[in-house]
């Protein structure tokens, strides 16, 4: 027998706020969080915009109590992570077997950068502690051990799925009885290692990006962290927890296409969303809100539009990037979308897909341009894909 | 639960050892100079697909050649999912986009060291070489990367989705991992005639690709059966270790008489020795026990090449000589347990069997 | 530049940027470089963009070019012969 996965809480700080009613005001309020770099040093600070969080390392180190010279993507999963126990009622964990399932795509980059810088030079100059969180897994170490985390903590790191993974893993934990609670989720941070990365794919936009629309011309890279908390049946009892949803259906597939592009006809995709529906046990027509992957390149939004047209036509329903808020995060992105996400299910909210202009011609369906609330939301289906083709889909569902 | 039994299927790996599609454990030990060990690779172009080979780097051609060994000696074309797990990831490409960034000044780039720099590249194109849509996922968890890894397999094989999962460990060492990893006074400065016995600090720098079909269907052949996998993070004693050892042993039936032989992470470096010393002692005595470090080295995930070790042994039934000091019987061995810790800080233990 | 010259060195240089084991007469002037030919991808093309702009001082600013400059080393390198005319 399997256990059910309940979903007990959520935490997430990202470009358009601190927390989860930072972000859940600025998304009613349609306030992105893109802009001219502020902290990140880079020569394209003026050329390429970021959705950086407004928050020196001195100010996160104090916000997440934690020492200055943290890697930049272990404090932002601190801050989230507490929260999403905070927000779960967990002070606690009362002997309950825990884990912390984290993702992130260049763990301690921030620093390794500055290292590098001398260490390339010379092999015996660069400082050590700028290299000591340099593994993907160190920020997640570090932070299950200040959360006394102790019971299994791990990382996976898929590019831009990694944290849809986290908690697609997570869960199944908790369904095989390994585990009574899972933090799980991801981080990333900005790092000029990734701007540049992406910048020479030429998919970088040169202004605030476009996901979904027709003239769309590139992604905006981001930082933030976004967790939630998942409990088994027992775990809520002896935790006085009332869950606020449901894990209902998952899915990993391979797109098996390119290392980076995505197939034209979105087969990873597809079979992501579809594998996802089989698990949950729903049909296309029960899902209410897609919290798309959508994140304004040429490829991956025609791929992605193209695979729900095929899966879901003809009735569509309402779907929007908040990566048009929040920037493409990476391998904080599955994280942060879960939770709003979980947050529209337990809300009734539908977040608006902002700037966009013109609806792609190729596709039948537009996405929701304003903010929703009170809506009757059900199942929401929650997109993450990445390089590599690797592509994961969530559904939240109301319990 | 009731737990299904998961064999292992097929396995083989690339490392310091002549390991690459070895049916048997190799008899004789490559033996290699100095403080590091390279692995010994194979001619990629008879492996891998020209038209994908030509942009990997290292790393991704030992994972990759690795995974498709494994999968041609378990006679299986497509497996249900595919499931790496690797501490460093693609170190090569990473120092490679790194360097070009800060000669170039941030201009001028060009993006294919950077996207194959990702952790989840080896995964990522062994589902390209095969054209696998199934399951794929990379575990970059430190000294539990490999066991992240192993642990989704079995549970994935539990829920009974897949009959099949392709799971490997792979790290790579580079000229600048081994000299960070040297500053942070890891490794010797020399290797000692008897890495075990030299009594100093430090170990010697390793590497290694291997791959494991496991499956819940035993197949014509199989290697052994994969009965338990357990890791830990920071245990506070020897005490806390042996009652994972026990509990383990118990959950499938098993006390410590039944095992023929325990196979440990002994790397020659003083204190992370000293563990082994004090478990040899005790909940170890009287069994026979082997080492593997001074085989392939030290690296996070090097509990795959012990596995590997004791799958082909189970299968043959006996140790190779190269390999044991002790005087063994000439009873078959049927039960192998693997207990290896990285840095002190991240345990973990595997429990095989003879099919 | 003679165009000759360019055909030769353009081969090398693609043969070596792209690890082909091909040799330079195994690639034909007008053999296509994507996919069905020479075997190259999108991310060869924008590899190829920057070979342009450092070896030859050429800037692609339009990305969408990039299939009908790269289709073949002749169109390569009849581009190059035209950008390099229009800075002198």
């Amino acid at each position: 027998m399997f256990n059910p996965v309940y979903i007990a809480g959520a935490g997430v700080i990202a470009s358009i706020g601190d927390n989860v009613a930072g972000c859940m005001l600025s998304l009613e309020n349609y306030r992105d969080g893109i802009g001219e770099m502020q902290w990140l040093q880079s020569v394209h600070q003026h050329q390429l915009p970021v959705a950086e969080i407004k928050k020196s390392n001195e100010e996160l180190a104090e916000l997440s109590k934690l020492p200055v010279n943290t890697i930049r993507t272990a404090m932002l999963s601190k801050i989230a992570a507490t929260e999403a126990l905070s927000n779960s009622g967990i002070t606690d964990f009362m002997g309950l077997r825990t884990g912390f399932v984290s993702a992130n795509s260049v763990g301690g980059m921030d620093k390794t950068e500055n290292f590098f810088q001398h260490f390339s030079k010379d092999h015996n100059a660069g400082r050590l502690r700028n290299v000591v969180q340099h593994e993907c897994g160190s920020a997640t170490q570090f932070v299950a051990d200040k959360l006394g985390i102790q019971h299994l903590a791990t990382t996976i790191s898929t590019a831009c799925s990694s944290s849809a993974n986290a908690i697609f893993f997570g869960a199944r934990l908790v369904r095989n009885n390994i585990l009574d609670v899972v933090v799980a989720g991801g981080a990333d941070a900005l790092t000029k290692f990734t701007l540049n990365g992406f910048n020479s794919l030429m998919i970088l936009d040169h202004l605030p990006c476009q996901p979904f629309d027709e003239n769309r011309r590139g992604l905006n890279l981001g930082e933030g962290a976004g967790y939630i908390v998942m409990v088994s049946e027992k775990a809520a009892k002896i935790l006085n927890i009332q869950p606020v949803c449901t894990l209902s259906g998952y899915c990993n597939a391979n797109d098996a296409y390119h290392q980076t592009a995505s197939s034209p006809e979105g087969t990873g995709s597809y079979l992501a969303m579809k594998g996802a529906l089989q698990k949950s046990g729903l049909q296309p027509g029960d899902i209410n809100y897609i919290n798309l992957h959508g994140t304004g390149t040429k490829n991956n939004d025609i791929a992605e539009g193209t695979a729900i047209k095929n899966l879901f036509q003809p009735q569509y329903p309402k779907m929007s990037s908040t990566k048009s808020f929040t920037g493409h995060t990476l391998g904080g992105s599955g994280g942060i979308e879960a939770v709003f996400s979980v947050l529209s299910v337990q809300q009734g909210y539908i977040y608006p897909n902002l700037r966009l202009e013109t609806p792609m011609a190729e596709l039948p369906f537009t996405p929701e341009t304003r903010f929703l609330k009170n809506v009757n939301v059900n199942h929401v289906l929650s997109n993450s894909f990445g390089f590599g083709g690797n592509c994961t889909s969530l559904i939240f569902s109301k319990l | 639960m009731e737990k299904m039994k998961i064999y292992i299927n097929a396995t083989t790996g690339i490392s310091p050892q002549e390991s690459f599609g070895a049916t048997v454990y190799p008899e004789s030990i490559t033996q290699h100079p100095g403080n590091w060990f390279n692995s010994i690779e194979p001619d990629y172009d008879t492996i891998i697909d020209v038209k994908l080979i030509r942009r990997m780097s290292r790393i991704i051609k030992m994972g990759a050649a690795a995974a498709l060994k494994c999968l041609q000696q378990a006679e299986i074309k497509m497996p249900d999912g595919i499931i790496v797990g690797t501490a460093y990831g693609c170190l090569q490409d990473t120092e490679i986009f790194l360097q070009r960034m800060i000669d170039y000044n941030e201009e001028l780039l060009t993006p294919t060291a950077f996207i194959q720099s990702t952790h989840n590249t080896v995964g990522a194109q062994i589902a390209l070489l095969l054209q696998c849509h199934h399951y794929n996922n990379t575990f970059v968890h430190k000294g539990f990367s490999f066991e992240s890894a192993l642990l989704d397999a079995i549970i994935l094989l539990n829920e009974n989705e897949m009959n099949n999962v392709l799971v490997g460990g792979v790290d790579e060492l580079t000229n600048s991992s081994f000299d960070i990893l040297s500053r942070f006074s890891l490794y010797k400065k020399s290797l000692p005639g008897n890495l075990y016995t030299s009594k100093t600090k430090g170990t010697i720098a390793g590497e290694g690709a291997f791959f494991f079909l496991l499956s819940n269907l035993a197949a014509k052949k199989n290697m052994a059966v994969l009965n338990a996998v357990d890791f830990f993070y920071k245990p506070q004693n020897s005490d806390i270790i042996a009652d994972k050892i026990n509990a383990l042993l118990s959950s499938q039936g098993l006390s410590m008489n039944d095992i023929d032989v325990i196979i440990t992470g002994r790397n020659g470096d003083i204190n992370n020795d000293a563990l082994y010393d004090t478990l040899e002692q005790t909940v170890f005595t009287g069994r026979t026990v082997i080492n593997f470090k001074h085989l392939c080295g030290e690296y996070p995930t090097a509990g795959a090449y012990a596995v590997w070790m004791a799958a082909l042994m189970l299968k043959e039934g006996k140790i190779p000589q190269a390999l044991s000091s002790q005087k063994t019987g000439n009873e078959k061995i049927r039960t192998a347990l693997v207990y290896n810790h990285y840095l002190n800080e991240h345990h973990s233990l595997f429990l095989l069997t003879a099919c | 530049m003679e165009k000759e010259k360019l055909l030769q060195d353009l081969k090398k240089k693609i043969i070596e940027k792209f690890n082909l084991k091909q040799q330079p007469a195994d690639i034909g002037d007008d053999e296509p470089l994507f996919v069905e030919g020479v075997g190259l991808d999108s991310i060869d093309a924008l590899e190829l963009i920057v070979l342009l702009q450092q070896d030859y001082k050429i800037k692609l600013d339009n990305a969408e070019d990039g299939p009908k400059v790269f289709k073949s080393v002749s169109t390569m390198a009849d581009y190059i012969i035209q950008h390099q005319d229009a800075n002198v």
